[in-house]
Order: structure tokens, then C-alpha cells, then sequence
């Protein structure tokens, strides 16, 4: 079913409307996997992580990681989804050498979490895609084709891994949609920690259901495309995979079922297999592992010890901070962030700036050089102190801007050293100042006539003349206090 | 030390003794295993093990030695006995019975294994059984015995001529031709109780998930039960107690109960026990000699004081299709992973991964194995699913329901084990259906989960039978263990078919 409004005239592509669903596979941060206690660390050696359970030895059997059905929990929490008291494990059936059992133990019928909607903004729009589901499933191992002349390697080091596999409804509408759809759920399962979001390890892996339609026609059939492991490639892959089943259709082809492979070296999208070859996996419920029972109360723990979620941090943002929906969303685009914005604002008091700092000077240097905010050399406490110099009046915003250079850098390491050895400090000294307005206004006289008749600009110039005999560290403010009451007297 | 016992009797005492005469330091360990290894070495013919190794056994039985000597024994320290071989092993190959596992060695044991072990068991060796456990004849193994050059059936020590039954044959002969004072079996669909009752031995499954299912050669997760096979209730009530308990850490279908002591009850009087009688076991079918043998133990029973109830199980007869679409479903998965890829066999010559698959598992499989994975994937296929997988669940859980309704008028159920008693090698071999239709009576307790026990009630008299141990099976309700020991153990003290023994042994 797709949602209710209508798709914009400007959203069709050739007057075909984009229909897109995503499945992602976010890897759960467990030490241990989903159903054994071997660890689940990445890049260890070939099969140095994978014990009797994961290689499927005779006689072995699951058993239900609670941290990762934890993980599932707190998911369904964020999305707002129904947590199902009592789900169901079950088999699917097909053989590959990387899949030990033979089966990959997953949820079918009765997966853990049902529902729920991921939320975010397109621009200035703001956009809700409904999730059908997110269900708890394991991970199968790795074929590694490219060592081994004639031959294929199996590494089962990632047999067994956790995984959440999160379905939405096609409610999709474009590849920039889709983009920001998938950012906002990594945005969500980083931030709640249940994923470490690392696109190029596999942590979190997203296949794209296309389709595209005349308005108001059925839905088109759909090809799916596999393992987008970066944002980039994901919107590539989409527009790709659009213009080629549009060029079809307009060719009088048919589309035909399949799931695909997008290649970024051409850009290309490639049919893997079609349903013709697709397999019947014989699901039926794990008889080696009773229903998932989940209790209200359950949930509540879990509940109870969850962070505050990224939507409520924004609202709570512009209620206690005073901040615009604006700023307040872009301080809570990541936990890091929304952290080193409030730890800021504790040391200074000074919410306002200490968002316009984050989102002005330290975010320009991070993208100029590719740093997270983790990473960012001028900590909270630092920029605190700063933006407090700022406003007790000690510097002026040009001065702080040298400071947070020299801290940035690393040639200055403590504010207040920093605005010394520079000589940075603003005079507050009125008499200091007074004396200096008065030498400026006896050397100037020519300038002095022409404000007491009525020229506001030569003003300006006296103002440039003052700081300038101050080496800029007198107050601007201060300067034209002290001058409006000499030239009036 | 001072040995008081003749050794050459050691054979024909009973667990509880036999650990009462290591105790007392009135024979070793090392004497007791040493002596059922030369029995078993003695009477290789029968086909009973697959895998020994003489010096790891002794070697744990002076360890058992050396704990009595010092005064830290186990409750069954030092007595010798052997596992079938479906519970995975460190010390011994593990086949289950498969040219699959040929060779096949575990890197642990098996929690029912592991925990007989450190009540102070013996291993002797691994026992023969049907290929993963598959079979009521025994005739379905792919592995030699011991001593043997080519693969050749367990023979029941009352009639070589005659099968053992399965699929815990290997265990059920073992134990009736005093090769081992006991043994362990697995019971899928009768495989515990049909083969002890072939041999004239007792033997008992509990409830399921009383018994850890790890490092069980699986073959239907939701039925596969371990026990104990001994020649007394007594016995078994003292092999029980260390196998069971919880294993929560690596069995998701372990109960959360902890262990019990099933000898404490033993003796209690069955003064107006409830024996429900049903029906629908002594109907057609059921031969005559098995009919009058399991009816004069019924009439034992109301001498010792119990009660008749006249029960029904309605949907007895169902619990064969039932069974045999559920068993199959759960085989067909549990036996993917058998591919040639990780471990066991794999084919030598192949021309790509599909073909080293089939090459594999046409080599490595049986004719019975392939035929059960054939009819689970076959149940479990698309379109098929609704109809056949879901349609037993849905019987299973009213099978389950008539037993319910069953305890409410008796507390435990009586009944013939099997329709016959062991017939002759060979003679069902062609006819797997025939196999199947034997199974009716062991079959509702798996499908419900209930405790079921096997107990030696007479020997046929007639002509083509004769001499053929007869068993009796007790049913019980959930966690009933203790009640049925009780009553198959004041049958048994009351006759003595458990204390016949088979001619030469």
C-alpha cells in the first residue's frame, strides 16, 4: 500500500512515479553472537571466531542472546513500533557452504517488532516512512572467491552475528527520499547504540526495492538492489535502477522480478537472479528454540534505561535552550554532537552561541578536514570558556576567532593563556579609554565638525581611529559610548 | 585391598550393586571395566559396539579408583557403561551410525555424557544404533562393529536370528547379553522402549527437555529424548538421577527444574494406583502372545493393589502419520548441515558445489535417511506446508490433549510397548511401512512429550516366537518419572522376567 497524497508532478521521472521500499540489515552491538558465546569482533583471522555452535558440530544447539533481543526491544522503542509479547523463530532452508546449518535460523511469521515509523525531513519537508517490521535473525559467513586460485575460501567468523532486519512499506518516492530515509535510521540505530553504523564493514547493509508506475496505476513490479553500503552509491544505484526500468517500459518491456547488483566502478545496475531461480526455503518454526517471550515489564527495563531519543533531545533543545527547530535539529543530528552542544552550553551558559559556534566554526573545520565531532581538537570545555570570554566582555568575537584558531591548531592550549600571549583582551579600563577618545578627537577636529553637522558617517571614522590607537583591544561598544558622551558634552 | 568378589559373576550384578562393591573397594574399577571389555571382545558377533578404546577407559577407571581410595566418589563411581552412539564424544569417534560421521571425532562431550561422567561413570564405548537414529531394526547402520570387517546388524541376544529393534538396538542387546550393566539410549519415537522391550531389558525416557539435548546427534529436536537402559528399575532410577537436570546454557529446550533423586521413591506402596488401561493399545493388530503377557502383568498390578481404569486415547492411530510428517520435516533440516563442506564425508570427485553436494549426500546418507528427508522437505514445501506440516502440529497438540484428559481418571497409563515381539532380520527390511506401522504404541507418549518406560513382563509361548522377551510400557504424566520407577519397580520385585537371562551370557 502506498501512503495517501499524491505524488508531486515534480517527483515524476518521465512521468513515472518512484516507488521504493528498504530492508536493512543493521549488525546488533553484542560482544557475543546471536546464538553462541563466540565474539562477534571484526577482522580477526578466518574462522578464529567461530565455535562448535557456529560451525553447526553435531550436537549442538541456539541459544537466545538476550542482549540482542535487548537491542530489537529498544529499536521497536524508537520507532514506536507494537514489541510482540510472544514471537516466533523459525528456519529458512537452503544450502550454501558459508551457512553452516544448512538453514539460517530467522523470524517469519511472528517477528519481534511490528510497525512503527521512521521520521525525518526532505529539505523543509517533512517526510514518515511506516515500517512493516523488524524482525531478529543471524548473520550467515563469508565466501571469500578472490585467494584462492579454482578454489573458495569460507571464513565463518561472521556466522551466527546478530542482525535486525528492518522492512519498510514502499512508501518511498524518490532516491533523495530514500537517502534520507536510510541516514535517519542510521542516525537512530547509532544513536541508541544498538548498531555501530559502519557501512564498510557491513554493520549496516541496505537492499532497495524499485519499482516505478504511471500516477495512479497498480504497483509496478519490483527488482531488488543489494548490499548499498554507502550513501553515495545508494542514491547512484536508485536513479541508475529508475532511468533503466523506465527505458525498459518505454521499450515495451516488461519488468521482470529479480534481485540485483549495483557495480560502482560503472555505475551499473546487474540482474544476480531472477524468480524464476528463487528457492523454496521450507520455513517452519525452530523446534531447537521456544517462542521469544517478551514481557511488558521487560520492556519497561529496557525502556527505562534507553537515552533520550533524538526527536524528544530536539524538542527539549528548543524548550529549555531556546533554540530554533532549526538548530535544535541540527545539534541533534548525532549523539556525539547533541553531547559536546550540552557540554558546551554547560560551561559557558550561553546556549545560543554555543550553537551558532558548533554549527558555524567547528563544523566548517570538520568537514574541511573530514574530522567527527569526536574528533574535533578544541573540546567542549575549551569552546565553553571561549564563548564565556565572549560575553563577560573580556574579548571581542574577532579576537575569539584568533583564539579558537591558535587552540584548533594546537599552538594555544588554554583560553585564558592563549588571550594573554596574544594580547587579546578587550580594554574595560574607561579611563584608559576616555584618554585615548580624547586624544583622538583633539587630532581629528576636521572630522568632529563634520558629525556636529549632522554627518553620521565621520563617526565611523573616529571609531576606526580609536581602535586603532587601542590595537584593537578596546570594546566597540564601549568605544561608542564613551564617544556619543564626549561629542555631546 | 582385599577382593571378596569372584570376577567372573561382576557381569550379573545390577548398577546399584555393582557401585555398592566398588565402594566398598570389593572389586576396582579397572577390574570392573576390564572385565565387561572382555566380554564385549568375547561376543563381537553380536554387533553391539562401534567404536572402543580400551586404554582411555581404564585409564578413567583408575581415575574412579583413585577417587574411592580417597574418599571423593561420585554416586556411580567406577561402574563401566557405554553411550549409543548418538552423543557426541571426546574420548571415542562418534558416527550415529552414518558412513556421514565415518571417523567422525567430537571436540566435546555430550552434557548427558558429561554429567554420568562426573557422577563417576565408566566409559566403556560407543553402542550401534540406526543411522541417526532412524529405524526400529537396528538394520539401518552403516558402521562395522567392532571386530566385525563389514557392516553387519545387531543381533538380539535371545535369538541372533532376531533384530534387537531401534533404534537404540545396539544399547538394548549390549545390556540383555550383560556387555555393559547399562547404557544410555535416545528415544525419538520409541527408540528407548521398543528395542528394551525386544531384549527383555528395562528402560526409560522422561519428559522432554528433563534430559539435555546437547551434543545429541539431532535428529527430530522436538521428539529426540536421552535415557537410561538397564535390566532393573532400580537401576535405571540410579542413571537418571545423574543424567537429567537442567542445561540451560546450551539447550533451549532444557526445563528449568532442577535434578531429582529418583531412587528416594522406589519402594513406595502402589496400594491404589490408578493404571489406566486404553483401549485402542489391545485392539487388532496387537499378537496374541504380547496380549496375554502384558494382561497377566495388568492382573500382577491389581494383586499388588493398583486399579484398572479403562481409558481412551482416540487418535492413537494417528500418532503414525502424525509422527511420521513431523519426525521427517525436523530431519530434513537437521541433516543440511551434513554437506560435505565443514566436517564428515565429502565426496572425492565432484565437478562443481552442487555436485560435491549430491555426490556427498548420496554417499553419506542411507536408503532410510534419504527416504525421511525426501518426505520432510516434501512436507514442509510451499503449498504443501498447510496441509501436511501444519494439519500434525494441529493432531499433535490434541494427541497431547487426549492425555490429558486420560490423567484425569488414572495416574499412569499401561500398555503393550510394540505389537510384536523382535522379528527376524531381514524380514521388514523391504517394507518401511511395516516398520512405521510397528512404532503405534511408543509413538503419542513422544508426540506429547511424556515420560515413557519399558518393563519385561513375560516371553512368548508361541511356536515361531518363542522365548521372545515381552515388554510392558508405563506412560506417565509430565515429570512423572518418579511414578512410574516406583511401579515398574514394585512390578519387578514382585516377578523376575528383568533377571532372565538370555542363554550363553
Amino acid at each position: 500500500m502506498a501512503s495517501a497524497s499524491p505524488t508531486p508532478k515534480s517527483l515524476l521521472v518521465q512521468g513515472y512515479e518512484v516507488v521504493i521500499g528498504f530492508e536493512t540489515h543493521a549488525q546488533l552491538s553484542t560482544q557475543s553472537k546471536i546464538f553462541s558465546r563466540a565474539s562477534t569482533a571484526f577482522g580477526a583471522e578466518p574462522n578464529t571466531q567461530a565455535c562448535a555452535v557456529d560451525l553447526a558440530l553435531p550436537g549442538t544447539l541456539p541459544v537466545m542472546n538476550k542482549g540482542a533481543v535487548e537491542r530489537a526491544i529498544e529499536f521497536g522503542l524508537a520507532v514506536g513500533s507494537h514489541i510482540a509479547p510472544r514471537s516466533i523463530f523459525a528456519r529458512k532452508n537452503y544450502f550454501y557452504p558459508d551457512l553452516p546449518k544448512g538453514y539460517q535460523i530467522s523470524q517469519f511469521e511472528i517477528p519481534v517488532v511490528q510497525g512503527g515509523s521512521v521520521e525525518f525531513f526532505l529539505g523543509e519537508e517533512k517526510k514518515s516512512v511506516r515500517l512493516v517490521r523488524a524482525h531478529l535473525e543471524e548473520d550467515a559467513g563469508k565466501s571469500l572467491h578472490e585467494d584462492f586460485i579454482g578454489q573458495t575460501g569460507i571464513d565463518l567468523n561472521r556466522a551466527g552475528t546478530p542482525l535486525l532486519e528492518i522492512v519498510t512499506e514502499p512508501d518511498m518516492r524518490s532516491s533523495a527520499e530514500a537517502v534520507a530515509y536510510a541516514k535517519e535510521l542510521h542516525k537512530i540505530v547509532t544513536w541508541i547504540g544498538i548498531c555501530d553504523g559502519n557501512m564498510q564493514e557491513g554493520s549496516f547493509r541496505c537492499d532497495a526495492n524499485v519499482s516505478v508506475r504511471k500516477p495512479g496505476a497498480e504497483l509496478g513490479t519490483r527488482r531488488e538492489i543489494k548490499n548499498l553500503n554507502s550513501f553515495k552509491f545508494m542514491q547512484q544505484a536508485i536513479d541508475f535502477e529508475i532511468r533503466w526500468q523506465i527505458e525498459e517500459i518505454e521499450d515495451g518491456r516488461a519488468i521482470q522480478q529479480a534481485t540485483v547488483l549495483f557495480n560502482p566502478d560503472t555505475g551499473e545496475t546487474r540482474a544476480m537472479r531472477t524468480k524464476e531461480d528463487a528457492a523454496d526455503y521450507r520455513y517452519f518454526p525452530d523446534p531447537d528454540l521456544p517462542p521469544l517471550c517478551i514481557s511488558e515489564q521487560w520492556v519497561q527495563e529496557v525502556r527505562g534505561r534507553m537515552a533520550e531519543l533524538p526527536r524528544v533531545m530536539a524538542q527539549r533543545f528548543v524548550r529549555d535552550y531556546g533554540l530554533s527547530e532549526y538548530d535544535a535539529t541540527q545539534l541533534t543530528q548525532s549523539l556525539a554532537l547533541s553531547s559536546y552542544f550540552e557540554a558546551t552550553t554547560k560551561t559557558c551558559g550561553e546556549a545560543k552561541l554555543a550553537g551558532n559556534w558548533i554549527m558555524g566554526e567547528v563544523s566548517r573545520r570538520l568537514n574541511a578536514q573530514d574530522l567527527s565531532i569526536d574528533q574535533a581538537p578544541v573540546r567542549p570545555l575549551a569552546l565553553g570558556q571561549l564563548i564565556g570570554r565572549i560575553s563577560d566582555g573580556t574579548i571581542s568575537n574577532n579576537a575569539a576567532r584568533q583564539v579558537f584558531d591558535a587552540l584548533w591548531d594546537g599552538s594555544g592550549a588554554d583560553v585564558d593563556a592563549v588571550i594573554e600571549a596574544k594580547g587579546l583582551r578587550q580594554m574595560n579600563d574607561s579611563s584608559e579609554l576616555e584618554k585615548i577618545v580624547e586624544d583622538v578627537l583633539a587630532a581629528n577636529a576636521k572630522n568632529v565638525a563634520e558629525f556636529k553637522a549632522g554627518n553620521e558617517k565621520a563617526l565611523n571614522a573616529l571609531v576606526g581611529q580609536i581602535m586603532k590607537a587601542s590595537k584593537g583591544k578596546a570594546n566597540p561598544q564601549q568605544v561608542n559610548t564613551v564617544l556619543r558622551a564626549k561629542l555631546a558634552a | 585391598m582385599t577382593h571378596s568378589l569372584s570376577t567372573h559373576s561382576l557381569h550379573d550384578l545390577s548398577v546399584h550393586d555393582l557401585a555398592l562393591a566398588l565402594k566398598n573397594k570389593q572389586v576396582s574399577a579397572v577390574e570392573a571395566a576390564g572385565h565387561f571389555l572382555v566380554r564385549s571382545s568375547a561376543h563381537a558377533n553380536l554387533g553391539t559396539y562401534v567404536a572402543l578404546n580400551e586404554a582411555t577407559t581404564l585409564a578413567q577407571a583408575q581415575a574412579a579408583d583413585q577417587r574411592i581410595a580417597q574418599g571423593s566418589a561420585g554416586t556411580l563411581e567406577g561402574v563401566p557403561i557405554a553411550h549409543k552412539d548418538i552423543f557426541v564424544t571426546r574420548d571415542f569417534v562418534t558416527t550415529a551410525g552414518s558412513r556421514m560421521l565415518k571417523g567422525y571425532r567430537s571436540p566435546f562431550d555430550a552434557t548427558v555424557v558429561a554429567k554420568l561422567a562426573s557422577a563417576g561413570v565408566v566409559t566403556l564405548g560407543k553402542l550401534n544404533c540406526d543411522e541417526f537414529a532412524m529405524g526400529s531394526s537396528n538394520e539401518n547402520s552403516a558402521i562395522a562393529p567392532v571386530g566385525c570387517d563389514t557392516v553387519t546388524p545387531v543381533r538380539n541376544p535371545w535369538n541372533i536370528e532376531r533384530i534387537p529393534g531401534g533404534s537404540s538396538g545396539g544399547s538394548a542387546a549390549a545390556v540383555a547379553a550383560r556387555l555393559a550393566p547399562a547404557a544410555t539410549g535416545t528415544d525419538t519415537g520409541g527408540s528407548i522402549r521398543q528395542p528394551a522391550a525386544f531384549c527383555g531389558i528395562t528402560g526409560i525416557k522422561p519428559t522432554y527437555g528433563r534430559a539435555s539435548r546437547y551434543g545429541m546427534v539431532a535428529f527430530a529436536s522436538s521428539l529426540d529424548q536421552a535415557g537410561p537402559m538397564a535390566r532393573s528399575a532400580q537401576d535405571c532410577a540410579l542413571l537418571l538421577s545423574s543424567l537429567c537436570g537442567p542445561d540451560l546454557d546450551r539447550d533451549s529446550t532444557s526445563l528449568d527444574m532442577p535434578a531429582e533423586d529418583y531412587s528416594r521413591n522406589l519402594n513406595d506402596s502402589i496400594e491404589g494406583l490408578r493404571i489406566g488401561v486404553p483401549q485402542e493399545f489391545f485392539g487388532e493388530g496387537l499378537s496374541d502372545d504380547v496380549r496375554a503377557s502384558v494382561e497377566a502383568a495388568l492382573k500382577q498390578y491389581e494383586q499388588l493393589g493398583a486399579k484398572l481404569v479403562p481409558i481412551q486415547l482416540p487418535r492413537t492411530e494417528l500418532s503414525i502419520p502424525v509422527y511420521y510428517i513431523i519426525a521427517p520435516a525436523e530431519a530434513s533440516s537437521n541433516l543440511s548441515r551434513f554437506d560435505g563442506v565443514k566436517f564428515g564425508h565429502r565426496a572425492a570427485q565432484y565437478t562443481d558445489l552442487a555436485d560435491m553436494y549430491k555426490k556427498t549426500r548420496a554417499e553419506g546418507f542411507g536408503d532410510e535417511v534419504k527416504r525421511r528427508i525426501m518426505i520432510g522437505a516434501y512436507v514442509l514445501s510451499h503449498g504443501y506446508y498447510d496441509a501436511y506440516y501444519l494439519q500434525a502440529q494441529k493432531i499433535r497438540r490434541m494427541i497431547a490433549d487426549d492425555f490429558q484428559n486420560a490423567f484425569k481418571q488414572c495416574d499412569v497409563i499401561a500398555g503393550p510397548v510394540a505389537p510384536t515381539v523382535a522379528w527376524k532380520l531381514g524380514e521388514k527390511s523391504d517394507d518401511p511401512v511395516a516398520n512405521y506401522l510397528a512404532d503405534i504404541f511408543t509413538l503419542p507418549a513422544s508426540l506429547a512429550g511424556l515420560p515413557g518406560m519399558s518393563i519385561p513382563v513375560g516371553f512368548s509361548q508361541a511356536a515361531q516366537d518363542k522365548g521372545m522377551p515381552i515388554g510392558m510400557q508405563l506412560i506417565g504424566n509430565y515429570f512423572g518419572e518418579a511414578r512410574l520407577l516406583n511401579a515398574a519397580h514394585r512390578f519387578q520385585q514382585a516377578t523376575d522376567f528383568h533377571s532372565a537371562k538370555p542363554a550363553g551370557y
